[in-house]
């Protein structure tokens, strides 16, 4: 596969690296080093300037409003914007904008007027609910929470688990059992206001993550009604399965991205650092835990770009993207590792990111999917069959 | 699991108490001697001396502050988020000293003595 870049990746990369290196990284000098959120007068500034760019709400699609990016140079610039402290799990701070909940583009006419465009237009939030307590990584068998048909409504019983941005959203994307019998042809997708009697946030999960939470939510008979459906009734698993396979392309870059950092500061570190009179990067321990970092890296970056090429190209691409988002989160991983094995006790401190990455690269082997699901996903599409 | 509401012991606010503090990042609360709360607050990654120095200077913003309490708290940014949210759902509102959160939203938590949806 070529990944030569033509003239105009070439020239988008320039500017977003500049954009990061220029505006993004000086502004963390001063944030907290867990921080996610940039002050607000900083952001609206940034903001104004994607859009001048042209670069805001990247993954929205073009008759959405969106720029109408490839994947592929979305995925190249995801490498560049994930290149700061808070770059693996808020990108720029989110200053390019986001895509909302891809499952909104798929709503009827009155759905998107209600959900779609207020959140396209920032003026409503949601989260996505398919994780419970009884699992997450076989939803079509773990979910138990439940929707009845009463009259034109449904009544929906349950709880959700390990939900972000659910207490501070206006609605959510909420998967139930319709039909018990069906398995995972018996699951309704639901919009579900935040607002609606019976809705609670029962607690935050404090994580890895200090600044991005998780919560676990309750319904209670919540009422919600028909029109809410999203999609078809008993077809719900389809659209949490499509968002699931294509999430883990950009999960992978942004593994990547920091990765590809925590070399950068390693070789630098290395090569201005001396121990019993000579560099560190003569040494040979230090030499080869950067070249298995580069081996990490470069095959993390070209299995992440191939799945991203091959969605491109419309042909199938969920093993593609199984493989590049455990061999990314894995190998990012071991890259920040190492990095801060040469930085020594500076490694471990806040003072750099690499401890923040080396928190929060753990919780990437386990989201989108843990990478045992991933390797389960590969078997059978490659070996074919069925596992239960 | 951690309590969800800050249940540690008060201290009075003076500066042995605040000698004494840990070094250490976590979560803290200012109040007045008529039991209200002045301000919500965390020792984060920037702090100069964590906890001990992050008190000092949230207690220097309110004249009537006559007493604190904290906790250790390696999470200290979402348990902080945390605190709002429950107090926000407990008062209605956030306490004076937070209230300037700009378009940053809290968190709405169903946790017990909730009083009202929190934007």
């Amino acid at each position: 596969m070529d990944f030569e870049l033509s003239t105009e990746q070439k020239l988008i990369l320039e500017t977003v690296r500049r954009f990061v290196r220029e505006e993004i990284v000086p502004l963390e000098a001063d944030l907290d080093p867990d921080a996610s959120e940039l002050p607000p007068a900083h952001r609206e500034r940034l903001v104004a300037m994607t859009k001048e760019l042209g670069f805001y709400g990247l993954d929205i699609p073009e008759e959405y409003g969106g720029p109408g990016i490839d994947l592929v140079t979305r995925t190249l610039m995801a490498f560049e914007m994930a290149q700061h402290r808070a770059g693996l799990y808020a990108p720029c701070y989110g200053v390019f904008g986001g895509a909302g909940l891809a499952q909104l583009y798929e709503a009827d006419d009155d759905q998107k007027e209600r959900y779609l465009f207020p959140v396209l237009r920032g003026e409503k939030r949601g989260f996505f609910a398919l994780t419970e307590p009884s699992g997450g990584s076989d939803p079509a068998r773990a979910i138990r929470t439940t929707a009845v048909r009463d009259g034109d409504d449904w009544i929906i019983d349950g709880e959700k688990t390990f939900i972000s941005g659910a207490d501070k959203a206006d609605f959510g994307i909420v998967f139930a059992r319709t039909d018990p019998k069906l398995g995972r042809k018996g699951i309704t997708c639901f919009l579900v206001d935040t607002d609606m009697p019976g809705f609670r946030v029962r607690r935050i999960i404090h994580t890895l993550r200090s600044t991005h939470y998780a919560a676990e939510l309750e319904f209670n008979r919540v009422r919600v009604p028909g029109k809410n459906v999203l999609g078809e009734v008993n077809q719900g698993f389809a659209i949490a399965n499509d968002r699931l396979s294509r999430n883990r392309i950009p999960y992978a870059a942004g593994c990547v991205g920091v990765a590809l950092k925590a070399q950068e500061m390693a070789i630098a570190y290395a090569k201005a650092r001396k121990t019993f009179g000579d560099y560190l990067s003569t040494r040979q321990a230090v030499q080869w835990m950067i070249v298995d970092n580069e081996i990490d890296l470069r095959t993390a970056r070209a299995l992440t770009l191939e799945a991203a090429a091959r969605a491109d190209a419309g042909k199938p691409f969920r093993t593609e993207a199984a493989i590049c988002k455990l061999v990314a989160s894995e190998g990012a991983s071991r890259v920040v590792d190492r990095a801060m094995q040469i930085h020594g006790g500076y490694g471990m401190t806040k003072d750099l990111p690499l401890e923040r990455w080396y928190r929060e690269l753990r919780i990437r082997r386990v989201g989108e999917g843990p990478n045992e699901i991933q390797r389960l996903i590969v078997a059978r599409d490659i070996i074919g069959g069925s596992f239960h | 699991m951690t309590e969800v509401r800050l249940t540690k012991p008060w201290c009075e606010l003076d500066d042995a108490a605040i000698a004494a503090l840990p070094g250490q990042l976590g979560v803290f609360e200012i109040g007045d001697a008529e039991g209200g709360t002045l301000e919500l607050g965390f020792a984060g990654g920037r702090s100069r001396f964590g906890l001990r120095s992050a008190i000092a200077e949230a207690a220097a913003k309110h004249e009537r502050a006559a007493r604190f309490r904290y906790e250790v708290n390696m999470q200290y940014w979402s348990r902080f988020e945390e605190l709002l949210a429950v107090y926000l759902g407990d008062h209605g509102e956030l306490p004076p000293g937070n209230a300037d959160r700009g378009d940053r939203r809290v968190g709405r938590l169903g946790v017990g003595r909730i009083a009202a949806p929190g934007r």
